[in-house]
């Protein structure tokens, strides 16, 4: 890497060159400002982040966020590949909340095609979405505590998240790159002892394990101290700078895509929207806090008003036939063959298509040329915006206040870099 | 019952509201599949978000999505999508540009647009007039060239490994194993602009005996020929 030094580095060895005075008197110690590096390798940069904070003592001046050491280049790949092929890409973008990624795609792909899908099929993404905020959250609201210093609720939000993943496996087959999510509707119909699991699931286990958890914290000395007021962000500030999702609605704008925006069966359902009062790191965590219970009440209204019915389109040029079909029907086998190798084809057009993911709004910008493959796909991550306004909310605290406010802002790299 | 994506405002009116305020700013505007975009010279770029953000109401800068048409006379496209959350709508605008011209940067309006256009840079070699931190974001320090260009190879040209033998990490031109394969799963009958193996035999004048002369042709030519 000694050819492709960052101009960073450079100054950092500069301002160390600087710091060490000629001759040093005793009691007239000139501290100047220096740089560290925070990552790549840091295990509270939530993967890998690498920023550069100019600092003055332990005052953070400046923070340059280095992104990109995770980027795959999916963008580019999902050019190369059919729609259906491009799917699986979604679930290793923000990999803590994989079936949120898939909602924005299957949703773009069927409002470009001006596709129909099934009251079930709906119902049950949102159940699954709804599974993965919370299975987000834990991972998140977990990881913040333990960032600013406690040790104990992670461990317990983590049996929560262990059972996320049980059902997405029961449901998809996969723990975590589910790609259960498919353009018209859903993969495969889940058995009814796994709904009956996920409701018996809400009822008990969930609000035990996480409001447990989170007696420990949320009135806790120790973690108050070290959020209140930390990386406050004012309304307006939280506009310009593009915030979504829980980071906008800590600053006290009552804006959620499920209410604003409804999509699949977000009209139907019941839920509150937590707004922040002072927009600072421990708004955002409460904020967190509360969308688990609301998103438990939308998974039970979901538990409860589902109808039977086909989990997927019946147009076969866009969703394959049943295996059974299969073998009894050559039209069926055409189709089959056909969807799996040259792929459906969406007619020419372009559509920007946003989602409420657990971290924030998550778009993705498709342009269709009326062939198999997407023209180009531009994936909205949420963090993007977010870590940009690192530097404006660190601006003048503690080193150590970092953690908080990278935890509080829900920064997977996975999506950030793509 | 329609598809079930994300519902926001009607865009009734919306056009003719946009044309009223950007006036000749505004190339053209188009509402396809239920969004619409509004056409805006790069010249008037500036002038024209600060009438969206603050006349019109859309609050806020989501993104700026990049779009390569080498077929274009302007070969790339920046796509700003605007959100306005007292309105509850979304609105795109294009801009066109090629690769010597910029697009004068927004970051006067949107904090934000800073790390987003920096994004199209990298992607694409965008230039933004007016970024004050236009550095490379996504790929590696050093990198040169513009991976989302339609004519950048998917496989890239240069990968890196850990060098056992140096004891760092050393960059070397791509290799591949295997010749890049393209899965092209067109249907021959949809218009492929390649010929399927047999068919070449269908051309014609491909090989085999000749046509036999017409009694007519010979009859012209005093069979000479």
């Amino acid at each position: 890497m000694t050819d492709l030094h960052d101009p960073q580095d450079l100054r950092v060895l500069e301002l160390e060159a600087a710091e060490t005075p000629a001759d040093p008197t005793p009691g007239d110690v000139e501290i100047q400002n220096y740089t560290i590096n925070f990552g790549p390798q840091h295990p509270a940069a939530h993967g890998v982040l690498r920023m550069v904070m100019e600092l003055d003592g332990e005052i953070v001046e400046r923070v340059d966020p280095h992104v990109g050491l995770l980027h795959r280049g999916t963008e580019k790949l999902i050019e190369y590949k059919t729609y259906l092929q491009a799917l699986p890409y979604f679930d290793r973008l923000d990999y803590c909340s994989p079936m949120c990624m898939e909602h924005s795609y299957v949703l773009a792909i069927e409002k470009l095609l001006g596709l129909e899908v099934p009251l079930r099929a709906q119902y049950l993404r949102v159940l699954f979405a709804e599974l993965t905020r919370i299975s987000n959250h834990m991972l998140n609201l977990g990881s913040h505590v333990m960032d600013v210093g406690a040790m104990t609720p992670n461990l317990w939000l983590f049996e929560i998240r262990e059972d996320t993943m049980n059902f997405y496996e029961r449901a998809s087959g996969a723990r975590m790159h589910a790609a259960y999510f498919r353009p018209g509707g859903v993969h495969q119909d889940v058995p009814l002892k796994l709904l009956a699991d996920i409701g018996d699931w809400l009822d008990t286990r969930l609000p035990r394990l996480f409001e447990d958890a989170i007696s420990l914290v949320a009135d806790n000395r120790i973690f108050k101290q070290r959020n209140v007021d930390i990386g406050t962000v004012s309304r307006d500030d939280a506009i310009a700078w593009g915030f979504s999702g829980p980071m906008i609605r800590a600053a006290g704008v009552p804006w959620d895509l499920r209410k604003a925006q409804p999509y699949d069966v977000y009209d139907r359902m019941k839920f509150d929207v937590p707004v922040g009062t002072k927009g600072d790191c421990y708004d955002r965590f409460m904020v967190r806090v509360e969308e688990v219970r609301q998103s438990a009440r939308i998974m039970k209204q979901c538990l409860a008003e589902m109808p039977e019915g086909p989990i997927a389109s019946d147009d076969r040029k866009v969703v394959p036939p049943k295996r059974g079909e299969m073998k009894r029907s050559m039209e069926a086998l055409i189709h089959h063959f056909k969807l799996y190798t040259e792929g459906f084809h969406v007619p020419e057009g372009e559509v920007y298509v946003a989602t409420e993911s657990p971290k924030g709004e998550f778009g993705v910008y498709l342009v269709a040329d009326g062939s198999n493959k997407p023209y180009r796909c531009k994936i909205r991550p949420t963090a993007f915006s977010h870590l940009q306004a690192m530097d404006f909310m660190m601006k003048g605290h503690m080193l150590a206040d970092t953690t908080a406010v990278l935890s509080a802002i829900d920064v997977v790299f996975g999506e950030c870099d793509r | 019952m329609s598809s079930p994506h994300p519902k926001y405002a009607a865009n009734d009116g919306v056009i003719a509201e946009a044309q009223a305020a950007l006036g000749e700013a505004l190339l053209h505007a188009r509402d396809e599949v239920g969004e619409v975009a509004l056409h805006v010279h790069r010249d008037h770029l500036v002038a024209a978000m600060t009438i969206l953000r603050d006349r019109l109401g859309y609050q806020q800068l989501m993104e700026i999505a990049g779009v390569d048409w080498p077929d274009r006379p302007l070969r790339f496209e920046a796509v700003y999508c605007l959100l306005s959350l007292t309105r509850n709508h979304r609105i795109r605008v294009h801009v066109g540009t090629n690769e010597a011209d910029p697009i004068p940067s927004i970051t006067g309006l949107w904090p934000v647009a800073g790390w987003l256009e920096r994004e199209v840079y990298d992607m694409y070699g965008v230039l933004f007039d007016g970024n004050p931190d236009l550095r490379r974001i996504l790929t590696d320090y050093g990198f040169r060239g513009h991976p989302q260009r339609k004519d950048f190879p998917l496989s890239g040209f240069v990968e890196l490994r850990y060098s056992e033998a140096e004891k760092r990490v050393v960059y070397e031109p791509v290799q591949l194993a295997q010749d890049f394969r393209r899965f092209d799963f067109m249907s021959p009958w949809e218009g492929a602009d390649y010929i399927l193996p047999g068919d070449e035999k269908a051309q014609p004048e491909a090989k085999g005996a000749p046509t036999p002369m017409k009694a007519d042709d010979i009859a012209k030519d005093g069979g000479k020929k």
